[in-house]
């Protein structure tokens, strides 16, 4: 979104003020929703967003919008379920139509580890309480079938893990509730004022200088993506994060009602079909950390030559667009939130190629962090300090689809 | 895309090597020895701009090589 749907909007924008109570670096999903909640769960409305860009210019009106709670360990899992729930009251509490869809997911597996893989995750996922379950072959190609059971003579579907539950939303439309709905609260977003340093007072963050002069606040949340370094760094906070490039791209439409989100363990890769009937593909991120947000033609070779062994029926689509955007990836495959040893300086980060998804949860337990001064258990254990303490929290059902 | 020059089997794309990370390189701000090594295993300077790393010709000679590429184009230099 951009200034057109800004002036659109019945909104009062203003200019920052010299002090808040809280100040949050990023206008994303995650910045936003934190906002949102501090305002309306909280009651704290003496808060502002600083956006370098457009709002929304980030990941978060970047991605591919996939809402599932699959996720392969057990803090994970709840968490992410607890995300998939709030994403379903999302349009009743914002009063904003997200055009959330609960599609299901289908999760592939080829080979015969990866059905070992698909099968601890359902498990896994069943005594954490999020849904998933095994299918066979046959019950996939009832849910979707466009599928080629026989994976183009090569990757054969030997069965799946099911996520009834797994949807989409519109991103855009994600960013606009919660910007909207914070800024009827009295919440200041500012777009096109970057942050260019923090204010110190000794080790303490005290506030932010930004392009048009210093703001002071009680607390500052950075909630910057893929540049989390560039911003820590202004504390002299060193984070294990590496900022790589992920891609993706569009087709032209096909013929409304492709039923499941679609994804394949061995393949890495995922397709879904987005409310104008257009096929919206991913795969994995570029090997190397980069901040480029060019976009290569090999994706889109490696993208078309492994859907089509999984749905032959998009060879005859073309490619629309396709883009790119910069991703903080945590060493662990987990995010990373709340305190970070700097008195006044909390973050939210490691959201990696999978936290449009976890944007309703992510910001709930922070605002809640910030509002009480208190780690809400659900986020405990992605507290920065866990690599410090050898508590890595690994996950690998973060990737593969996002 | 990215085009790298390995020494034994010159200019070949990325997809046929593994990215093997940056060089380590702690701050020498950082004197503690928990704090140096917990920085040496885990932080990264992840620049935006000119950094040194490691590559491994997976498909090609198997050998590893040092790069200095520039994040902010992701080109050689
Ligand atoms: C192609 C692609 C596909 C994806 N698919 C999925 C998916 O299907 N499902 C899923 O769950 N996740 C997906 N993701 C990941 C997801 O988009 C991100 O994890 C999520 O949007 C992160 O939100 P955020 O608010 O942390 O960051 P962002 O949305 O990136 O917001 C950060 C904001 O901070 C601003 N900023 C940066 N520096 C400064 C500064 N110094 N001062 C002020 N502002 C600053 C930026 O301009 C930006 O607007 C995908 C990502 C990409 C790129
Ligand atoms: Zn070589």
């Amino acid at each position: 979104m951009n200034e057109f749907v800004e002036t659109l909007l019945d909104l009062t924008w203003h200019e920052p003020k010299k002090s808040y109570d809280v100040v949050i670096i990023g206008a994303g999903g995650h910045g936003l929703a934190t906002a949102w909640n501090l305002a309306t769960k909280h009651g704290i409305t003496n808060v502002a967003v600083l956006e370098a860009n457009y709002i929304g210019s980030g990941n978060t009106g970047r991605n591919t919008t996939i809402i599932r709670a699959n996720y392969g360990i057990p803090e994970s899992v709840r968490f992410y379920q607890r995300s998939l729930d709030l994403y379903r009251a999302l349009e009743g509490e914002t009063g904003c139509s997200i055009v959330h869809s609960t599609k299901g997911l289908l999760w592939l597996a080829h080979t015969e580890s990866g059905m070992r893989a698909e099968r601890a995750r359902a498990l896994m996922n069943q005594a954490c309480g999020a849904e998933t379950v095994m299918i066979t072959p046959e019950e996939a190609l009832e849910l979707c079938p466009q599928l080629d059971l026989s994976g183009g003579g090569r990757y054969p579907v030997l069965g799946a893990s099911y996520h009834p539950g797994g949807a989409t939303a519109r991103h855009d439309r994600v960013v606009w509730a919660y910007a909207q709905g914070a800024m009827r609260q009295g919440v200041h977003v500012v777009p096109h004022t970057p942050v260019v340093g923090l204010l110190r007072d000794g080790e303490r963050v005290v506030g932010v200088q930004t392009s048009s002069g210093p703001i002071s606040a009680g607390v500052v949340l950075s909630a910057v993506g893929g540049r989390v370094t560039t911003v820590a760094a202004m504390a002299d906070l060193r984070l294990p994060i590496r900022t790589h490039p992920l891609q993706a791209l569009v087709t032209n439409a096909y013929a409304p009602g492709f039923g499941p989100i679609v994804a394949s363990s061995e393949l890495l890769c995922y397709v879904s079909q987005t409310g104008r009937g257009q096929m919206l593909m991913g795969a994995e991120f570029d090997s190397q950390p980069s901040y480029s947000m060019q976009s290569s033609y090999e994706f889109l070779q490696t993208v078309s030559t492994r859907m089509i062994h999984m749905l032959p029926f998009l060879r005859n689509l073309r490619i629309l667009r396709q883009w790119a955007g910069i991703c903080d990836i945590s060493p662990d495959y987990s995010p990373i939130m709340g305190f970070t040893g700097v008195e006044g300086l909390l973050i939210t980060t490691g959201w990696g190629t999978w936290g449009f998804k976890a944007i309703p949860a992510g910001g709930e337990a922070m605002a809640e962090l910030i509002a009480t001064g208190v780690t809400p258990k659900l986020i405990a254990a992605f507290g920065l300090s866990r690599f410090a303490a050898d508590h890595a929290m690994a996950d690998q059902g973060s990737a593969g689809t996002r | 895309m990215l085009w790298i020059t390995c020494p034994t089997c010159g200019e070949r794309p990325v997809s046929e090597f593994r990215f093997g990370g940056e060089l380590p390189h702690v701050p020498d701000s950082i004197i503690d020895a928990d704090a140096h090594n917990l920085d040496w295993v885990w932080m990264q300077n992840n620049v935006d701009g000119i950094t040194t790393e490691r590559w491994f010709h997976v498909a090609g000679c198997r050998r590893w090589l040092t790069l200095r590429r520039d994040t902010s184009t992701d080109r050689v230099v």
